[in-house]
């Protein structure tokens, strides 16, 4: 099942670099793709099970102890299912691209390179798919962004090319080190292989960290990221923002968290600290930034600042068992959340680019009167974004300072006042760009297409409904099977 | 003697025979048949190679060894020389000597054979010498053009010093150890200056062969001056044949600690020496040329963990034939555009041409290591051999370069792809366009044909 919701994009993507179809055709192809594997996901969702299911395995290199191994639990399942959302919301966003059948193969190809990352347990497979989620992305951006989109894309891909890299020393660590060398990730989390003293781990720890840290992104690695998302094209964007991102935290998670608990402990402190230092510094340059989607990237720093250090918090191996588990499950739905708030940020402002050509925020104002549609759709994603109670990020947001609190209280204080610039940052954003006067050259602004409107009101629902009654997510997760359980004194 | 034990060898030396006859009595306008001999040789090589598969032991007095690492060149080296072979016909179409070009490539093809299977130091010396010298004739071949002959002369000059080197090292070894033979010097090296300095001269022929630091000039200029068909040969085939040489070699000293570390900084100052100097290339040919002497410093990195990592040896054979089928692609490319070298003419050739586009970035991006290429597993089985051993440090120093490198090669990637078209392209077509597809066919299919490869080889390693 999950091998076909990873081979059903791939195949959509063959036909649509091969067959010679249009652009509508297209653009069908690859919405439906990934629709596909998003049933496929349900449906394993449905039939329900604890820790790794719906598992399949196939012989690739067995000398080395490489497979193609596919299972889920919770988290990965969850990350799966949000991915399929984007890439349908992303896919189906109408634009008018160059080339349509290369832009929509790409675009299918990166559904099932990010679906297939989430759903495998082979190391070598999933690091197969991280790097090919760069090549993927390389090509969007480089082909059909504007501006200086060559220079960002490269930017982009050497810069997280290094930090695959670096993953893939530590995974090659990690697998050398166990009595047999296997990359099956279960076989590495039942049984972590590195002890917690000496060089090597931390070394290995380290690797990991600065290459998830890249694709995140945290201080101060995060630079490729503006460039990347202000010169990409919308839909893309959001499949950066709300996909790709998400690899580096799901990674920090699954390899050094459940992989090197024992590191991971004595290190969480510094890595708690790098989070925050990314709340701040990705909520007050935000702050400072006039180009909308510039603006937005840098909220990215900020949220996934939230989940590293939500992330951290639950590795440390302090503080009661239940705020160890209330910091992780925030920091999986902040990935959700961040994933489905930011995907329609990032398409409110793929529409407005394609409306104005324009992201330069004071060239913005009274757009609330020719289009309340798109206000209102971006108003709500804004108050999501900044944590609005009632909506999904404040779900999040609460669970990772209520188990921050617990553990690192005097980070979780500083840590909360990135809320507050975020709350500020968006508050202006919105009433720059909707309220006031309208400038003249922003005269005939035509608001949201019923597509347009119908795909952000998905997933801004979605949304809500976390926000809402989020326990079928939070059991969905079930934080409590990820943490690693250490032994005494670790 | 029992003269069947060498067939595949024997089989390609006849054939270069053969060549040379049909050549002077064909007209010039049909040689291109003598690529046609000249493939089915190689391929009767193969077929008599994979006859012997299997065997391991020494054989012809013990200068020669017959194990995995054998069978694996007889049939990696001919195969490369198929392809480089086929690129021809058109390429030399009007070259007045095409069809003994032919024949300098299989006695080239034997040089290559003969030094991958030496057990004997005098052995490899021939074989090295024998690579070596039809090397310079085939980097030289295009006469009247200046570029072709300044190659071939580089190539000759580092040449003759190295191989200088190389004999010399094998009088001092014999002078020491009181032997050439691989059997007796196994483990019997004892530990003198006068054996190190011996075993360094040694490995200096092979690192011209290679095209390691610091005999490594020769080889943007082959890249770069050589018919297109012979520079795919000569960055490809000898250095596959020079690494087996090369871990033979390091395989019989295990004490001398020193070896090593000199090929751990040999292997990291090629990779950055490559690297660092591809970045600067206008010239696509000559950017193929450095960042192969790079792929030259990653491979090293097997030869660095000889005896302390089990997988060094699989990983070396591996490495260097995802890498030289890349290569191939690479330069088939470059002879499917006729020769199409600067860099800026490769502005928007997607549209043009998208499966030559397609086909170099694939061979890019497996030189790169990005996955599930083959490349990636070369790579991926290279980290794995070193990071076991004390020689991690290289792992961290060929991520670094690795880096580097998909910089360059997007460089030529990238405004191929993204940049609007410009000015009509002409092909060559033929057979080279065959090669083109069937290479790129193999480097594809490589990522699956990777678990049989690496379960038959094991650590097999005479003596």
């Amino acid at each position: 099942m999950l091998t076909l919701a990873v081979l059903i994009p791939l195949l959509a993507a063959a036909v649509l670099a091969l067959a010679p179809v249009g652009a509508g055709a297209a653009r069908w192809t690859a919405t439906g793709a990934p629709a596909l594997s998003l049933l496929a996901l349900i449906a394993v969702w449905a039939g329900g099970g604890e820790g790794f299911r719906a598992v399949a395995e196939a012989p690739w290199i067995p000398t080395l102890g490489i497979a193609w191994r596919v299972g889920v639990d919770g988290m990965s399942l969850a990350l799966a299912l949000m991915s399929a959302l984007i890439f349908v919301a992303a896919s189906a966003w109408p634009m008018e691209v160059h080339h349509p059948r290369s832009y929509y193969a790409w675009m299918a190809f990166l559904a099932g390179v990010s679906i297939g990352l989430f759903v495998t347990l082979d190391l070598i497979v999933f690091y197969v798919f991280f790097d090919l989620s760069l090549v993927g992305m390389y090509f969007l951006i480089g082909r059909w962004g504007h501006g200086e989109a060559q220079h960002a894309a490269l930017k982009f891909f050497i810069y997280t090319l290094a930090g695959s890299l670096l993953i893939l020393i530590g995974i090659i660590v990690l697998a050398l080190n166990m009595p047999q060398m296997t990359f099956d990730m279960r076989a590495i989390i039942d049984s972590p292989p590195l002890a917690a003293a000496g060089m090597v781990p931390g070394l290995i720890f380290l690797a990991f960290v600065v290459g998830f840290g890249i694709k995140t992104p945290v201080f101060p690695v995060h630079t490729w990221l503006p460039p990347a998302h202000v010169n990409a094209p919308g839909p893309a964007s959001a499949i950066l923002a709300g996909v790709l991102l998400k690899m580096g935290t799901y990674g920090l998670i699954r390899m050094p968290m459940q992989m090197m608990p024992e590191t991971f402990a004595r290190w969480a402190l510094p890595l708690a600290v790098v989070g925050v230092i990314s709340i701040l510094w990705g909520s007050i340059v935000a702050f400072a930034q006039d180009n909308l989607k510039r603006r937005i990237a840098y909220t990215s720093v900020n949220h996934m600042g939230y989940t590293v250090l939500g992330i951290a918090v639950a590795g440390s191996a302090l503080g009661s068992e239940a705020a160890r588990q209330m910091a992780l499950t925030g920091a999986v739905v902040e990935m959700i959340a961040h994933g489905l708030i930011t995907g329609a940020l990032f398409l409110v402002a793929g529409a407005v680019w394609q409306r104005a050509g324009d992201y330069h925020l004071p060239n913005f104002g009274g757009l609330a009167g020719p289009a309340p549609r798109l206000t209102g759709a971006a108003t709500l994603a804004a108050f999501a974004s900044l944590g609005l109670p009632g909506l999904a990020g404040f779900v999040a947001e609460l669970h990772i300072f209520l188990g921050t609190f617990a553990v690192y209280p005097w980070l979780g204080a500083i840590g909360l006042l990135g809320i507050l610039i975020t709350a500020a940052l968006f508050l202006r954003m919105i009433r720059q760009m909707f309220f006031g006067d309208m400038p003249k050259e922003r005269a005939g602004f035509t608001d949201l297409t019923g597509t347009e409107t119908a795909l952000l009101a998905g997933l801004l629902a979605l949304v809500v409904l976390i926000g809402i009654w989020p326990a079928w997510l939070l059991e969905l997760i079930d934080a409590a099977a990820l943490i690693p359980v250490l032994g005494p004194g670790g | 003697m029992p003269i069947g034990d060498l067939a595949p060898e024997l089989a390609v030396l006849l054939t270069a025979v053969a060549v040379l006859l049909l050549a002077m009595v064909l007209p010039q306008r049909r040689h291109g048949w003598c690529a046609g001999l000249a493939v089915l040789g190689l391929g009767l090589s193969m077929a008599l190679a994979l006859g012997q598969a299997g065997a391991e032991r020494l054989t012809f007095s013990g200068t020669y060894a017959l194990d995995p690492a054998t069978t694996w060149a007889r049939l990696a080296i001919p195969g490369l020389a198929i392809l480089c072979a086929g690129l021809a016909p058109r390429w030399l179409a009007t070259d007045r000597r095409h069809g003994e070009f032919y024949a300098m490539l299989l006695f080239s093809t034997l040089g290559a054979l003969a030094m991958a299977g030496a057990a004997d130091l005098m052995q490899l010396v021939m074989g090295v010498l024998l690579s070596s010298v039809t090397g310079y004739v085939l980097a030289a071949y295009h006469r009247d053009w200046e570029i072709s002959l300044e190659a071939g002369m580089k190539y000759f000059l580092v040449g003759a010093l190295a191989n200088a080197f190389l004999v010399i090292g094998v009088v001092f070894v014999m002078g020491i150890a009181g032997s050439t033979d691989y059997a007796t010097l196994s483990g019997g090296i004892p530990e003198d200056p006068l054996a190190l300095i011996g075993l360094t001269l040694v490995l200096t022929g092979l690192f011209f062969k290679l095209g390691a630091v610091p005999v490594h000039t020769w080889v943007p200029d082959v890249a770069e001056g050589a018919p297109v068909p012979a520079a795919a040969f000569l960055t490809v085939v000898p250095k596959l044949a020079g690494a087996v040489a090369l871990y033979r070699l390091v395989h019989l000293a295990p004490g001398l600690a020193a070896l090593p570390l000199l090929i751990a900084l040999v292997a990291a100052a090629t990779m950055t020496v490559g690297n660092l100097t591809a970045i600067w290339q206008d010239d696509l040919r000559r950017l193929i040329g450095w960042s192969s002497v790079s792929q030259t410093g990653y491979a090293l990195m097997a030869v660095a963990v000889v005896g302390v990592a089990p997988m060094a040896l699989p990983a070396l054979l591996g490495f260097m034939t995802v890498y030289g089928l890349a290569n191939v692609v690479a330069f088939a490319v470059v002879a499917e555009l006729r020769g199409r070298t600067r860099i800026a003419d490769y502005r928007g050739l997607l549209r043009a041409r998208p499966g030559a586009v397609v086909a170099l970035t694939l061979a890019f991006l497996s030189l790169v290591g990005i996955p599930p290429l083959a490349g990636f597993l070369g790579k991926f089985a290279l980290f794995s051999a070193t990071l076991g051993t004390g020689f991690g440090w290289l792992a961290v120093v060929a991520v670094a370069n690795t880096v580097v490198s998909l910089f360059y090669y997007l460089r030529v990637i990238a405004p191929a792809v993204f940049a609007a078209p410009e000015g009509p392209v002409e092909t060559l077509g033929g057979s080279a366009r065959a090669v083109l597809w069937i290479s790129v066919a193999i480097l594809v299919g490589a990522t699956v044909l990777w678990a049989p490869f690496w379960a038959s080889l094991g650590q097999g390693l005479l003596p």
